[in-house]
Parts: C-alpha cells; structure tokens; sequence
C-alpha cells in the first residue's frame, strides 16, 4: 500500500492512465469490437493532436502556478491571422511565422499584465478570451476568407504511416510532447518552473527569475494554442472563426484529470495527454456505445470532479502514511 | 576592520511610510556567530533582506570583503556567499531533495543561454554529500521535501549552503515551530558552522538559543541597533533591559 501511494506522488498521471485503459476495455466491448478497429482509431488520432497540443500548453502553465483560458480564442485567432495574410498574398511561411508571432505576443500580454498588475491569470486570460475573439471576428471581416489552394498539407494533415494510420499532425503533436516532456524533467528551466509553481517564495529567494518563468510559459501555452488552431483549420480546409469555443475548459480538465494540481508544482506533460485522450475517447465511444451524445459533458464534468477529488484523498493518504511511518 | 566580512553603514529602509531601518551600522565578523534579537517589527527580518537580495536599502552602503556591493537580487547575494534560510520560504515542497538542494543552480551538461540539460548523476551523487556532510540522515535524496519534519527541513536549506560554501549564512528564525529536539539539532548546526569557517548570523526570538550558540549579540529595537555585545560580556537580563 505504502509504495502504491509513494508511486502515486511521484506519478500523478497514474490514476487517468488506469482509467482511460479500463475505459477503452468497455467501450472496446460495448461497440462490439469497432472502437479499436483501423478507421475508428485513425478517426480518434486525427484530431487528438490538436486538444492535446492545447493540453500540453495549459498543463505546463498549470504547473507554474497560472491559467489561460484564452487558448480557445488564440486557437481560432492564429489561422485566421493567417488565412487573412495569406489572402493578401502573403507566402504560408512568412503567414505562418506573423500567425505564430501573434499568438506569442498574446501569451506575453497574458503573463506580463498578470505579472505586472499581480492579478489573477484567471482574470487576465478571461478577458484576452473575450477580446482574441472579438479580434478573430473582426479581422475575417464577417465571413471566413477563402484559403489557396497551394497550401503544404503534406506537411501537416496528410495520413502517413502503416495503414496510414496517423495524420502528419500527429508526429508534430508527438515531437512537441516529448520535447516539452523532455524539458520539464530534464533541463534546469523545467525545475524553475516547478519550483516557480511549488512555492514561489522560495524560488524567488533562490534566485530564480519567477516573473520570466511564468511569462515563458504564458506564451508557450499562446503558442501551441495557436499552431493546434491552425492544424484544425488545415484539416478542416476553412478558418471558420468560432473554432477552438469551450476549448479552455476542455485543456483544463484534461491538466486536472492528468493529475496537475490547480495549485501549481505538480503535474506532467503526459498527464496532459492522457487527460486528453481521455476525453476525445469518452467522446467517441460514446457515440460508438449509441449513448445519447448530450451525456458527453455529463460525462467529462463528472470525471474532472471526480479525479481533482481523487487526487486530493490520495495526497492527504499517502501524507498520512508518511506521518506513521 | 580587516576582519569584518561584512559591513554595514547608515543603512536606511522606509517601507510606504514606515521607517524600518533608521542608520544601522554594524560588522559581520568572519568566522563569528553572531545572534540578532528584538521585538517583533524591530527591523531585523528588513536587515537581513536587504542583505540577501530580497529588499534594497534606501541609503547606506554595504561592503563585503571591504569591497562596497550592490545587492540587487538574491542571485547577487548567493554569488557573493551569502545564503538565507528562512522560517518557511526555503524549499519546495514539491520537488525532490536533490531537486530542491540546486534551484536555480543546477548543474547542466551543454547549456545554451543559461539552459540546459540537467546532470542527474552529479545532482544525485552530490545531494548524497551534502547531506551526509552536514550529518543529516535521510533515506535517500529522491524523498520530497513535503515529506520531510520542520528540523530536517532546516538541516537540508543548511546542507545546500553548506555545498555551495556559503562564506555568510543567514537564519531568520529557522527554530520557530519545531520541536525541543529539532531546535537543538538547528543549534547545533550552528555551533557547527564556526568549525567549517563559515560567519553565522542567527535571528530568534528565544534568548537561550542564542546564548548557546553565538559568540556575540546584537539587539535591534525600533529599527536601530541597541546593544552589541560579546556574549561573555552581557546577561539575559541585560539584553532584555534594552529591549
Ligand atoms: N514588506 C513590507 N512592507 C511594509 N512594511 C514592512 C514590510 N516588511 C516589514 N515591514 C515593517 O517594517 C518594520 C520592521 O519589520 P521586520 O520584519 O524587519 O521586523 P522583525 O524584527 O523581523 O520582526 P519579527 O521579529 O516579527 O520578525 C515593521 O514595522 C514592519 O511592519
Ligand atoms: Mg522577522
């Protein structure tokens, strides 16, 4: 019992990891055996890249101690930057390089006015939430501009792979995990953000930049919202610019469902992920089990509870096992 | 004063208003313990952050190694050998010993601007040394630190000043709530920094503490030094008189 708990603190994800495999065994035996087959998963594959790069984004914020839920907004403001410059004639990647650019400098506006004015991120990124959605609207001048016909899909929504089983989002999705995953448990930037997040004061005490930490991470999060926004709108072949709505409440619960605590400190990259696919499988088996899709919510509310209450019970056991022993 | 490894000289702090500092002058022995007492808001906590980078002094001027600093952040402190150990704000809950033993100056193999990739072997062979050598017994240094009780806490934040050989360490009221048996052992960490060349400044509230473990006393009230005494040359009761 007492190494269970111990594995638990030091592998928060754990928990969604048993839960998401328990629940691809029922929904595996409820569909009569198709969730697991070939096109299900290719349906499933295709477009986890894209909450999951949001996922990430929000999962490492989370362990520095903040928020943003304007990555839905930035998602949608991202392409349609884009989309509009390249109407212009503006080449894709010198779009893509503005896209990515916008989307950084709206991470920094996040973390620099949080910082500055000390409020909370909640606030702050409440209301960029509201105003990159205004912008996305505005800038697409009413209706979505149409998008050239030229653009490298080969490079970003192709299907590759045995059986063409993954799209190229998928590889860009996986180099990003690990990259980040990498980041965070291998380079010293990745213990100041734990550290920044554990217990601010004394990261600060020990010299270690906060202020920069957090805004680096702000617009990391700003960033991968918006290249996940641009492989939506390369797959869906329009920037429709209500893509990405919800999207913030979603990449939260996935970070908490994962096991990132809302306190900041703890939390992986790979908990982000599974948190994730958690939710796109909840989601697909769903509508594969023939349940009323209107439960999906229900569903995704009640296990975001349930695994934040979890989490909580399983911390105060294993401190109190540590206290006896 | 060619011994003093830190001086201080009319140094002024106003918070907003409160004048938390008004000219205090004082050295810092080398090699000496010395122990700074007075009531609660006299300036001692203010004193000592101006010291470790965590506040700036309005005025005054502040020499280490009779070199006039400026100490503008806590990095600045730490690189000149001057290392805090606060009450509560010394480690991360969080993290590892061995994570929390080299924040922000964690060993890295090919770093570029700063970051890079961390050398585990050498954070987990070393958190092993300097725990060992500050004779702390923990099980192993992957243990959180959330895990660990308020003294053993203290023994660690001492450890990674110790390793990273600390010329100047500072405690503000490391003792406060810890057990009999834990306070002793932070004493007794204390007594043991003289043997190790390290100056010693103990900030508490309890005066037998300080009787036992500094070698020279210095009493703040109202934002100005009261008394500074050799412990040989002064009483309890003196110390409490000027108060
Ligand atoms: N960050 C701050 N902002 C405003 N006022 C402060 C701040 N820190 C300290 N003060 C004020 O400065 C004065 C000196 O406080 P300081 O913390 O240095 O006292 P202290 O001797 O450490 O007291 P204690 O024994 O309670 O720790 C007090 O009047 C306090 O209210
Ligand atoms: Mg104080």
């Amino acid at each position: 019992m007492k190494r269970l708990f111990k594995t638990y603190l030091e592998k928060p994800e754990l928990a969604g990891l048993i839960l998401l495999v328990l629940l691809i065994i029922l929904f595996q035996v409820r569909s009569h055996g198709v969730f697991l087959n070939q096109d299900n998963l290719r349906g499933i594959l295709g477009i986890l890249p894209e909450a999951g790069l949001v996922a990430i984004g929000v999962t490492i914020l989370m362990i520095s101690g903040e928020f943003d839920l304007s990555v839905g907004s930035v998602f949608a403001l991202m392409p349609m930057t884009m989309a509009v410059l390249m109407v212009h004639g503006w080449p894709f990647p010198l779009a893509l390089l503005a896209g990515l650019l916008v989307s950084a400098a709206i991470g920094f506006i996040n973390g620099y006015i949080t910082i500055r004015f000390a409020i909370p991120s909640f606030i702050t990124t409440l209301g960029m939430l509201f105003m990159a959605r205004s912008l996305t609207v505005v800038v697409s001048g009413g209706f979505p501009p149409l998008l050239p016909a030229d653009l490298p899909n080969w490079l970003f929504t192709s299907f590759v792979g045995p059986g063409n089983m993954f799209r190229m989002s998928f590889l860009w999705f996986a180099a990003v995990a690990l990259l980040t995953s990498l980041m965070l448990s291998r380079t010293n930037f990745g213990n100041w953000i734990k550290a920044t997040g554990g217990f601010l004061p004394a990261a600060a005490a020990m010299g270690i930049p906060t202020a920069r930490v957090k805004i680096v991470c702000f617009m990391l999060c700003s960033v991968l919202s918006g290249f996940a926004g641009m492989l939506q709108v390369l797959r869906l072949g329009s920037p429709l610019p209500s893509i990405g709505e919800g999207m913030e409440l979603q990449a939260v619960a996935s970070a908490v469902i994962g096991g990132a605590s809302l306190l900041g400190g703890i939390g992986t990259v790979m908990g982000g992920i599974i948190g994730t696919t958690l939710i796109r499988v909840i989601d697909n088996g769903l509508v594969l089990s023939h349940v009323d899709a209107n439960w999906f919510k229900f569903a995704i509310g009640f296990l975001t509870i349930f695994a934040v209450v979890a989490n909580a019970w399983m911390r105060k056991r294993a401190k109190a096992i540590k206290m006896e022993g | 004063m060619s011994d003093a490894i830190i001086s201080v000289r009319d140094l002024h702090k106003w918070y907003s208003g409160v004048h938390a500092l008004k000219g205090v002058t004082l050295d810092f022995k080398r090699g000496e313990a010395l122990g700074l007492v007075g009531d609660n808001g006299a300036g001692k906590s203010t004193l000592i952050n101006i010291l470790s980078g965590v506040h700036r002094a309005d005025q005054g001027e502040i020499k280490v190694e009779g070199r006039a600093v400026s100490i503008a952040t806590p990095r600045d402190a730490m690189d000149l050998g001057i290392e805090t150990i606060y009450q509560y704000n010394s480690m991360v809950p969080t993290m590892s010993i061995a994570r929390n033993l080299f924040i922000g100056r964690e060993p890295t193999r090919f770093s570029v601007l700063g970051v890079g990739i961390l050398d585990q072997k050498k954070m987990a062979e070393e958190s092993v040394r300097a725990i060992a050598n500050v004779d702390l017994h923990l099980r192993s240094p992957d243990a959180l630190v959330g895990e660990l009780s308020g003294g053993q806490r203290q023994g660690v934040a001492i450890a990674r000043a110790m390793h990273f050989k600390s010329k100047v360490m500072i405690l503000d009221e490391p003792t406060n709530h810890l057990s009999v048996k834990e306070t002793n052992k932070v004493i007794g960490f204390v007594r043991g920094l003289k043997e190790q060349g390290v100056t010693g400044v103990f900030i508490s509230h309890n005066m037998h503490h300080v009787f036992e473990c500094c070698d020279r006393i210095v009493a703040m009230a109202r934002g100005e030094v009261v008394l500074d005494k050799r412990i040989g040359d002064t009483s309890i009761d003196e110390v409490h008189g000027v108060l």
